[in-house]
């Protein structure tokens, strides 16, 4: 083996995520009460699309949190070193995305670096020119030729997408009712096939400040993006679930000790605390440097660190409103039956009270992600987010944001990071609405099926 | 009424000691003053002296908790907690890093701070109520489908695009306003003018949609059909009934950030240079200088209590029926 699987933290909890995903997929699919909701989801054609758009990005947040370091070739007496560098599936699928950096600032489809340099020429006179880019349309002559090989290699990338992209919709035709997937499904797959030939060959969407290919950047930041929208209600669901129900089914003092934490917790602006506990971890961070091999797990542990106080500082809303319902449930006439039965609190509890509450919870885990990936952001440029040597939107946005003066303008990191996070929180909003309206019972439906 | 708010004020003392406790923890047991010396001096090359000095110049070189080496009341009160958390609660916030007075500060930059939250928040809550009571009006038209698909897309766009497009377009594209900076007086209009504008357009999106829900749940009620009965024009229900029974949970929502407004806002101050309380705080958050984070913090909680005691104020207000007691 010349690789050594590498499990971060975040890797772990995602892989926890996941198990969790299928534990609760093969439950629901034997219980038709329960799968009466996602029955009406699936019906909408809007939760479908967006699904189908979160599905993609999923897929590229999944495959770069399978990490491993790559064996060096030189050994240390026999035994294998490693390089330092964390990479991820993702990573070796884009290699040439990850490989090819130029020297600085390009812009999108550009064949010459951004800045002017000197360059001595043929004749060995010393001139100001735009340099040539080392990857970016290297293999045209001049300029005038790109303008029909970019529509050639995007036709072809097209023409294969779209075979592949009928292919699947073809096999997935009798699970899916709804046209508007097949057009998503065709027009997704155009658009990515069109974009990966273009990006064997062109920075499609320019290159940063390091010379860095913002295409490549961007499809990293989905993972941190993702992560911190997910692990984040993941983490403090547990507490937010003991706790709310407690409170809600013992009353008296339990209730008035959980309430009174979480109104400390909640009275605090949440950026304010944010911001003072990622500042201790900081600190602790940056005085325990031992703990960490790699440069990547320490990032990682931030990563995760942020997930935590994200979470410790929204868990708070969730435990109110299961506290909430509790107090409701405990009154209905089930609840006092298992009661007078002799039923013990702890059985009522997670036979009665919890199935019950479930809804609750997977609406605020749907609605919270957009909000969470839109936070992650605000974080970073706060100075309070993800690690600075970690690639997320926040960090995108932020180093960007200082070149808003140049002239001509650096606008393509910016217009990128904006634009991935649009449509993933887009598709996430979207998504949360559909789960919303079939789980609420709030809303009286004619139609049982 | 009186005794319910003295019961309420009185309820806020243990929270703000929970909150008080929480922030002490936070900065000083998790890690120890000396962490946060060689945070602020740098790890390499920092003689014991120098820590020392600087804890002292700071007053940071007490015991935490009981100072078991003065004597009488003083073994208490000669500690880090009390002089430096404690002391909190008679608004004695101690100085900065730098050595100003935080509480001068505090009282210098809450101006500039409400030269721009208190507009956003007015204009706000009027843009975004008509712009909800339009859509209620011409519910299920292609208005109103137009109208929610326009605040799904709005609110799903980062707020950080709202500043950085509003700056790009209007002050670096049309050179209508400056980009950045504060003048005192008159001068000031054309530097709040745009960070006000990119604050109501960035919170329309979810604002909108979320008095829209409550409007709905309003008009499906039974005295709006009894309004409706009786020959009242459209409008009319949707004025003179639906807003004012759609004000409590309105209220319940805005009344509670109304003393926050105070504290500003951290993104639009910093990017927008206003020298508010806001662009403290960041300035803070990026120096280290953790007593500042520690005043905000305790002062949102306690502007966040009052909040909350103003909203059940404001519900005996807009609902006779409601009764402090």
């Amino acid at each position: 083996m010349n690789f050594i699987p590498v499990i971060l933290w975040s890797d772990a909890l995602v892989f926890l995520l996941i198990a969790a995903c299928i534990v609760a997929t093969v439950y629901v699919r034997k219980r038709e009460h329960l799968l009466l909701p996602w029955r009406r989801v699936a019906q909408s054609s809007m939760a479908m699309v967006s699904l189908l758009v979160l599905s993609l990005f999923l897929l590229v947040g999944l495959l770069d949190t399978l990490h491993f370091r790559v064996a060096l070739p030189q050994t240390n007496n026999g035994e294998k070193v490693y390089s330092p560098e964390v990479l991820s599936v993702f990573d070796k699928v884009v290699e040439p995305l990850r490989t090819h950096t130029e020297k600085t600032y390009s812009s999108p489809f550009a064949l010459t670096l951004y800045a002017k340099e000197s360059i001595t020429d043929a004749q060995g006179n010393i001139v100001r020119e735009y340099p040539r880019l080392r990857f970016g349309g290297a293999h045209l002559a001049d300029e005038v030729a790109r303008d029909v090989d970019v529509m050639k290699r995007a036709a072809t990338g097209a023409l294969m997408g779209a075979l592949v992209g009928g292919l699947v919709a073809w096999v997935v035709r009798r699970r899916f009712a709804q046209t508007a997937v097949f057009v998503t499904i065709l027009v997704a797959s155009i658009i990515i096939g069109a974009v990966a030939n273009l990006a064997t060959a062109y920075h499609v969407l320019g290159t940063d400040k390091v010379g860095q290919d913002v295409l490549y950047l961007s499809l990293k930041s989905i993972r941190t993006g993702l992560i911190i929208g997910t692990v984040t209600t993941l983490v403090t669901l547990p507490l937010a679930l003991f706790l709310g129900v407690a409170a809600g089914y013992f009353r008296g003092w339990v209730d008035d000790v959980i309430q009174y934490v979480y109104t400390v917790l909640s009275s605090i602006p949440s950026v304010l605390l944010i911001a003072a506990a990622v500042l201790m971890m900081q600190v602790t961070i940056d005085t325990h440097p031992e703990w960490f091999t790699t440069s990547a797990s320490r990032a990682d542990l931030r990563l995760v660190f942020l997930c935590l106080i994200l979470g410790m500082t929204s868990w708070t809303g969730l435990c109110r409103l299961l506290r909430g319902e509790t107090l409701k449930l405990r009154e209905m006439e089930y609840i006092q039956a298992a009661q007078s039965f002799g039923v013990s609190s702890m059985r009522i509890l997670t036979r009665h009270i919890m199935p019950n509450v479930m809804h609750i919870i997977l609406i605020a885990l749907v609605m919270d992600f957009s909000g969470l990936v839109l936070a992650e952001a605000v974080l970073s440029y706060v100075g309070v987010g993800v690690d600075p040597s970690m690639i997320s939107f926040g960090t995108m946005i932020n180093g960007a944001r200082l070149e808003m003066g140049r002239e001509p303008m650096v606008w393509w990191a910016l217009a990128s990071a904006f634009s991935f996070m649009l449509v993933l929180v887009l598709a996430a909003n979207l998504f949360a609405d559909a789960v919303r309206d079939a789980f609420d019972p709030r809303l009286n439906r004619t139609e049982t099926k | 009424m009186i005794a319910y708010l003295i019961r309420r004020i009185l309820y806020a003392i243990p929270i703000l000691i929970g909150v008080n406790l929480l922030t002490f923890a936070l900065f000083f047991v998790v890690n120890t003053p000396d962490d946060m010396v060689r945070m602020q001096l740098g790890v390499k090359r920092v003689t014991p002296e120098a820590i020392e000095k600087w804890k002292q110049q700071r007053g940071y070189d007490k015991p935490l908790l009981i100072n078991s080496a003065a004597t009488g009341t003083n073994t208490l009160t000669d500690t880090i907690f009390w002089q430096k958390s404690a002391s909190m609660f008679v608004f004695d916030f101690g100085y900065s890093d730098d050595g100003r007075s935080i509480g001068r500060e505090i009282s210098t930059r809450m101006g500039p701070s409400l030269a721009i939250a208190l507009p956003t928040f007015l204009v706000g809550l009027f843009v975004y109520v008509s712009f909800a009571l339009l859509m209620t009006l011409f519910r299920a038209t292609a208005l109103d489908i137009v109208g929610v698909a326009l605040c799904v897309v709005l609110m799903s766009i980062s707020g950080l695009f709202y500043i950085i497009g509003g700056q790009f377009l209007i002050s670096k594209l049309w050179h209508l306003v400056p980009i950045s900076g504060y003048a005192g007086g008159a001068d000031s209009l054309k530097f709040v003018v745009l960070p006000i504008v990119v604050g109501i357009i960035g919170g329309i999106g979810s604002s909108s949609r979320w008095y829209r829900t409550i409007f709905l749940e309003e008009i499906g009620k039974d005295y709006v059909r009894t309004a409706r009965a009786k020959g009242l024009s459209e409008l009319r229900v949707l004025f003179t009934h639906v807003l004012k029974n759609a004000m409590i949970p309105i209220l319940t929502g805005v009344v509670v950030v109304i003393p926050l407004l105070f504290m500003g806002s951290l993104l639009t101050e910093s990017f927008f240079g206003i020298p508010g309380l806001g662009s403290y705080t960041i300035d803070a958050i990026n120096a280290q200088d953790f007593s500042v984070v520690r005043a905000m913090v305790f002062l949102g909680s306690v502007l966040y209590i009052v909040g909350l005691i103003l909203t059940d104020v404001s519900y005996t207000v807009v609902d006779p029926r409601v009764r402090l007691q």
